[in-house]
């Protein structure tokens, strides 16, 4: 993580900003509880200690260590077997200057599902194949239902629903192989891949075994490749070698926008 | 709550369907076997352990007999004549079998073979039945929760944390404890052994962690003075095995669904519902409450639009369950409270649905699931959303009850979120404790008529699954709007067509009368 962040109490323009003259204007934040700049956060935790005296002390000095100032436990309460339960509130000691927080996104205009047909009709004269599934261990369909399955989710409708894209969801637990020799088999423009399940980084390795199957077969350049899940960011995906990475709150209209204008870069010549 | 007002003959034509589509899918299947119903089978007769490569010696045994060509004559048979031949366990048979110093040919006493591998299975369905009797004793001394039944997720991947994790839910409420299995495990065509501390998103389903965690919970429930439940995964590609593995380590409930492994885990059709039959003829015989799935529809299809199909799949669940010997108390059929939170009067929708399924099972014990679909990271407001949850389960009188985790999008859940969860529902099932008895449904009104109308859904959804078969309705996407095709899908090569002479000494005696009530 780049971001720059710095406690209060240093000058707002240190000296060594001045060596950028470029740069743009600070913007600096911080939380807000009900008064500008007053920091107050809220964070709840367990020890793996009895509640006593002790742990309550213990709980409040960890928030300090945390950064937060006048840290005061608001609640305190035994779960049992051995473990205590706290709700702390604290004003945070850090602050956060926006103006040199970047984040990456994929680089495109998100349509409606309309222009998005009339531009895969328009530029590629046939259906958009898309293809999607769960990988490897992952057993839950409910992300990769979401885009894929006519229904959508939310009122935004989702793939199968486009005229003029051909989408094929092979569901949950499909090995790697079998979603790569069923791309080749339906010439796929658009290989969508889903994670949820995210325990000891597994999906991480699914991943990679994924990529590192295309990239094998010849076909990495071929396709476009898409991972969603609620773990996954577009940095993390670019990492991995993906194309995009689409997290919580996406729908298929973003899926679909990425989709034909990544294909648009990819054949302008 | 008073209840709603129902078409009775409706009631009865959609069980009456339902009850066709299970006998004629259950008359089709009776022909076959499955390596996996052999490999429970061999368990029940005592076969266990791994060979050098981790292979589990009913995987061995059941290879053996496949390449052999004798698996169509059933494996208890074989194996006992070899027992009786050489004077040996069936473990022993097994153990020279993997050492390659004994094959397994036709006995040559067929007949005093089946009477050896019928004393065999007697002495297991005894010993069943002992630990079914521990359990009503435990019931019996310790006594147990209200219902609701609040049923707590354990998924660490290390058994020995999901013991402390267990310990912890009980202490704080929990009248169930489920450990979830490791993502994947439902498509291993064979089940690990021993303990084990490696899972992904859950612990492997072993007999071995089935033990440990039965011993924590009892020791526990001494402690709380309260008997607390044992829930693990009896789906997948090894139903029956699972099932024999419960049934001895003396489980209380098994996820055990007829179609989820088809429409959810793309396994072959016939390979569930002959899985299916045996895997709940186990459970039964062991006093084990089953778990239906019909939560998960909705998980795919709309919860409102697609109620019926909920309602439509426990009356078929409930029927393959009295096919297997099971009493509606052990039937734990599965809904869910899953319509969008953003949708109008959707509380009262949750309300009908739940007290629908009520009505039409009044003596199952009904499972009924928190939201997940429309969780998201807003943990305040997913608490509130449980808690609504909570007010539906306690007014509609479910048995037992899925806590929802306001974590659910998130991650497996943290302790506090259990903790946090159990004091969500013990608040809501305190303060209106009897509510339910205090307050009627209007007459006509929205909810009762919201009832009627999924009801006259799920007969004609029936009617029809009844005219095209059960095999042609999954085809079609009826359930969950995913389609599966009868040849499609894992584990058909595992299905094998019976011999005339095919033996398993299980049925006749799990079963007993049932059995002949069933085919009658």
């Amino acid at each position: 993580m780049n971001l720059t962040v710095q406690p209060a109490d240093l000058p707002a323009n240190s000296p060594h900003e001045g060596d950028h003259p470029a740069a743009p204007a600070p913007r600096w934040v911080k939380p807000y509880g009900d008064t500008l700049d007053d920091g107050r956060v809220q964070l709840s935790f367990t020890l793996p200690v009895a509640l006593d005296d002790v742990a309550k002390e213990g709980a409040r000095r960890l928030a300090l260590a945390m950064g937060l100032e006048e840290p005061s436990v608001a609640h305190a309460e035994d779960i049992g077997q051995g473990f205590s339960f706290f709700v702390v509130y604290g004003q945070c000691a850090h602050r956060i200057d926006l103006s040199t927080v970047q984040v990456a996104r994929p680089e495109f205009e998100v349509l409606p599902k309309e222009r998005i047909d009339a531009l895969i009709a328009e530029r590629m004269g046939r259906k958009l194949v898309v293809i999607g599934a769960c990988i490897e261990t992952d057993a839950h369909t409910v992300g990769i239902d979401a885009i894929m399955n006519m229904k959508g989710y939310n009122g935004h409708k989702g793939l199968e629903s486009y005229h003029q894209i051909r989408a094929i969801n092979l569901g949950a637990q499909v090995d790697s192989e079998v979603l790569v020799a069923r791309a080749i088999e339906e010439h796929a423009d658009v290989i969508l891949v889903s994670q949820v399940v995210t325990q000891k980084n597994i999906h991480l390795d699914n991943l990679t075994r994924l990529a590192d199957i295309l990239e094998a077969e010849g076909l990495r350049d071929k396709v476009i490749l898409v991972v969603g899940g609620p773990r996954i960011s577009h940095e993390l995906a670019k990492e991995l070698g993906y194309d995009a990475g689409f997290g919580p709150g996406s729908y298929a209209e973003d899926v679909a926008s990425f989709a034909i204008h990544e294909w648009m870069q990819r054949h302008a010549a | 709550m008073a209840p709603l007002q129902l078409d009775a003959g409706r009631i009865a034509r959609a069980r009456d369907s339902a009850r066709r589509i299970a006998r004629q899918v259950f008359d089709e299947m009776n022909a076959f076997t499955t390596t996996t119903v052999e490999r429970a089978t061999l368990r029940l007769m005592g076969i266990d352990g791994i060979d050098e490569h981790q292979v589990p010696l009913p995987n061995r045994v059941v290879s053996h007999l496949h390449e052999r060509g004798l698996l169509a004559h059933g494996a208890a048979a074989l194996v006992a004549g070899a027992m009786a031949q050489h004077g040996l366990s069936a473990q022993q048979v097994a153990e020279r079998i993997c050492a390659g110093t004994l094959a397994l040919e036709r006995p040559r006493d067929e007949r005093a073979a089946r009477r050896q591998a019928d004393a065999v299975a007697q002495a297991m369905c005894e010993r069943i039945t002992a630990r079914r009797a521990e359990r009503d004793a435990q019931l019996a001394t310790l006594g147990q929760g209200p219902t609701p039944w609040l049923y707590l997720i354990v998924a660490t991947g290390n058994i020995h944390e999901d013991v402390k994790q267990a310990r912890a839910a009980a202490q704080q409420g929990a009248d169930i404890i489920a450990v979830i299995r490791s993502t994947g495990q439902s498509l291993l065509d064979y089940v690990p052994y021993g303990a084990t501390t490696e899972g992904f998103g859950g612990t492997y389903a072993t007999q071995e962690n089935f033990r440990l965690m039965r011993a924590a919970l009892d020791e526990v429930g001494r402690q709380v003075k309260r008997y607390i439940r044992l829930t693990n995964y009896c789906s997948g590609l090894c139903m029956p095995e699972i099932a024999a593995m419960g049934a001895m380590e003396r489980l209380d409930m098994m996820l055990n669904d007829s179609m989820y492994g088809i429409i959810f885990r793309d396994i072959n059709m016939k390979r569930t519902f002959i899985d299916q039959f045996f895997s709940r003829m186990i459970n039964g015989h062991a006093g084990i409450i089953i778990n239906t799935g019909e939560d998960n529809y909705l998980t795919t299809a709309d919860a409102y639009e697609a109620a019926h199909t909920v309602l439509a799949s426990q009356l078929i669940n409930e029927q393959f369950a009295y096919l297997s010997g099971l009493t509606p108390e052990l039937m734990g059929l599965g809904h869910a409270f899953e319509i969008h939170p953003g949708m109008d009067n959707g509380f009262l929708w949750e309300l009908a649905h739940a007290q629908l399924a009520r009505q039409v099972f009044p003596e199952a014990t009904l499972k009924y699931m928190p939201p997940t679909k429309h969780m998201t990271g807003n943990i305040f407001k997913g608490h509130v959303q449980d808690a609504l949850f909570n007010v539906v389960s306690t007014l509609t009188q479910q048995n037992i009850h899925l806590l929802g985790m306001m974590t659910e999008a998130i991650h497996t859940p943290f302790i506090q979120d259990r903790f946090l969860s159990i004091q969500n529902a013990r608040y809501v099932f305190g303060t209106m404790r009897e509510l339910h008895g205090e307050i009627e449904f209007k007459a006509g009104g929205q909810i009762e008529q919201r009832a009627q109308q999924v009801l006259a859904q799920a007969e004609s959804m029936l009617a029809e699954v009844q005219r095209i078969g059960l095999e042609a309705a999954i085809g079609r996407g009826m359930f969950a709007e995913i389609s599966r095709s009868a040849t499609g899908g894992k584990g058909l090569d595992g299905v094998v067509a019976k011999a005339d002479d095919y033996f398993n000494p299980f049925p006749a005696r799990m079963l007993g009368g049932q059995a002949e009530r069933a085919a009658a």
